[in-house]
């Protein structure tokens, strides 16, 4: 027998999956316009980023809502508290889309540092793991949500590589460098922050499937 | 405009009094719930609203209570008007000891004369598919009322209402006698039929109230102290009295 609330619930989902839609479209956006030095487009990611903010409030409320006025409990508590979290991560991956878009916007109007080429490929990883966590959300798919936790170290390892060559290859040896390269080593970190954020999710998604706790133990996960 | 307003509605059983200065406004098409502890007034005052308190001896009241603007507190109000506009369920199910179909079409028969038989059958069909009880019953509407479910009986109260043309369901408890499958039938029911009557549901049962209405008031010796959106009493009330309550701190 369909609840009410079941109805409710479904709403709820839609409006998360809306969440997704917007960070996602966020970071495409922002990293496009870096790779292309598109000022109009870095823009447009500042521009939608009320539209993030107003529905992030809106789904609090919502969640807030079905809890006082459903007492849910189990699966349906998961999915609740779960959204409220992952809804919190989606808005904060959209904010450093915005973060990346700001430092777009300053290195647009100066001379090419260097070629992109492993920025790209942490935005890929990035942009990859951002799709995973939400798709692992919709499906509540434990596989793909563990996908996201191993693809970490990936990101970690070009961030590592990417601050190493812009720190010793242009910093220290050219310091008229160090503005442009100081603006490219934040967009790398952002970029790194919003693959810890994409295993946040996976692991909400991985308790909200099977009441499972595997946050601070990714060990445990990956085995 | 309010469907049901009251203003400044007082009312004493002898010495006791039971309402207090009772402002509200009851929206059509919305479920209102009232909640309270026991002794709260909240059944006295969805009682004033068909004047069931007439019944009582030594009622007095003060103040309006406006039913599409018109004070059904006047002496010459037409009460059989009143009663047919808003009906009331009770907190156990009563049917009358007559056939499903009987029970359906008692009011009918009551408020006019020389109907014809197809026109009762009409009524008979449009009340049981409005409780969503047709399907089941069709083929026994000769059989005796009392053979139903609590749950069936129930939803055959609500069809009476529905058969006189009732424009407001005022509910009283209506599930406290049903089990939480049957209960949230009942809770169906209530969001369907808002779309076309006034619901105010009282009850006990704060759950109830905070899953089904739209708005909820809260009451406590007989003063209705906060009353708002549901979701807003119940996540963030004003009163510190209706916070204790809904937080199980009262009493």
């Amino acid at each position: 027998m369909e609840r009410h609330v079941d109805q409710e619930l479904k709403i709820l989902n839609q409006e998360i999956l809306q969440m997704g839609a917007f960070a996602e479209e966020a970071i495409y956006k922002s990293v496009e316009a870096l790779k292309n030095r598109d000022k109009a487009l870095a823009k447009s990611v500042i521009d939608n980023d009320n539209n993030v903010d107003q529905l992030e409030l809106a789904i609090d409320e919502k969640c807030i809502d079905l809890i006082a006025r459903y007492q849910p409990m189990a699966k349906d508590l998961r999915f609740i508290t779960t959204g409220m979290k992952i809804n919190a991560e989606l808005e904060r991956i959209a904010d450093i889309a915005v973060d990346i878009a700001q430092r777009t916007l300053e290195l647009v109007d100066k001379p090419l540092l260097k070629p992109l080429v492993d920025i790209p490929k942490l935005a890929s990883v990035a942009q990859n793991m951002v799709k995973m966590s939400i798709d692992s959300f919709i499906k509540g798919d434990i596989e793909l949500a563990k996908k996201v936790l191993l693809s970490d170290p990936e990101a970690n390892e070009l961030r590592n590589l990417i601050q190493k060559e812009l720190t010793e290859d242009y910093m220290a040896k050219d310091s008229s460098s160090v503005p442009r390269a100081v603006q490219l080593l934040l967009i790398v970190r952002f970029l790194e922050r919003i693959c810890d954020h994409t295993t946040n999710i996976a692991e909400d998604v991985i308790y909200m499937v099977q009441a499972e706790v595997v946050k601070h133990q990714q060990g445990k996960v990956i085995k | 405009m309010a469907k049901i307003s009251t203003e400044k509605l007082n009312l004493w059983y002898g010495d006791f009094q039971a309402l207090q200065d009772v402002n509200a406004s009851f929206e059509p098409n919305r479920i209102t719930a009232i909640i309270g502890p026991s002794g709260c007034g909240k059944s006295t005052m969805l009682r004033v609203f068909n004047r069931m308190n007439d019944l009582v001896e030594n009622v007095k009241t003060s103040g309006k209570v406006l039913v599409d603007g018109i004070d059904i507190l006047d002496l010459d109000a037409d009460l059989v008007k009143l009663r047919k506009e808003v009906g009331m369920v009770f907190q156990r199910p009563n049917p009358f000891p007559l056939s499903i179909y009987e029970n359906i079409v008692f009011g009918e028969r009551v408020h006019s004369e020389n109907i014809r038989r197809d026109r009762l059958d009409e009524i008979v069909e449009m009340s049981l598919k409005s409780v969503l009880l047709w399907d089941e019953l069709k083929d026994k509407l000769k059989e005796s009322a009392l053979r139903l479910s609590l749950e069936q009986r129930q939803r055959l109260c609500i069809a009476r209402l529905i058969a006189v043309k009732s424009d407001v369901l005022l509910m009283d408890e209506p599930c406290s006698t049903l089990d939480p499958q049957a209960t949230e039938k009942i809770e169906e029911l209530m969001r369907e039929l808002k779309n076309n009557y006034t619901i105010i549901i009282v009850t006990h049962n704060m759950q109830q109230a905070a899953r089904v209405s739209d708005d909820t008031g809260f009451m406590l010796l007989g003063e209705l102290v906060e009353f708002g959106r549901t979701q807003d009493i119940f996540t963030a009330p004003k009163d510190k009295r209706t916070e204790d309550y809904i937080t199980g701190r009262y009493g």
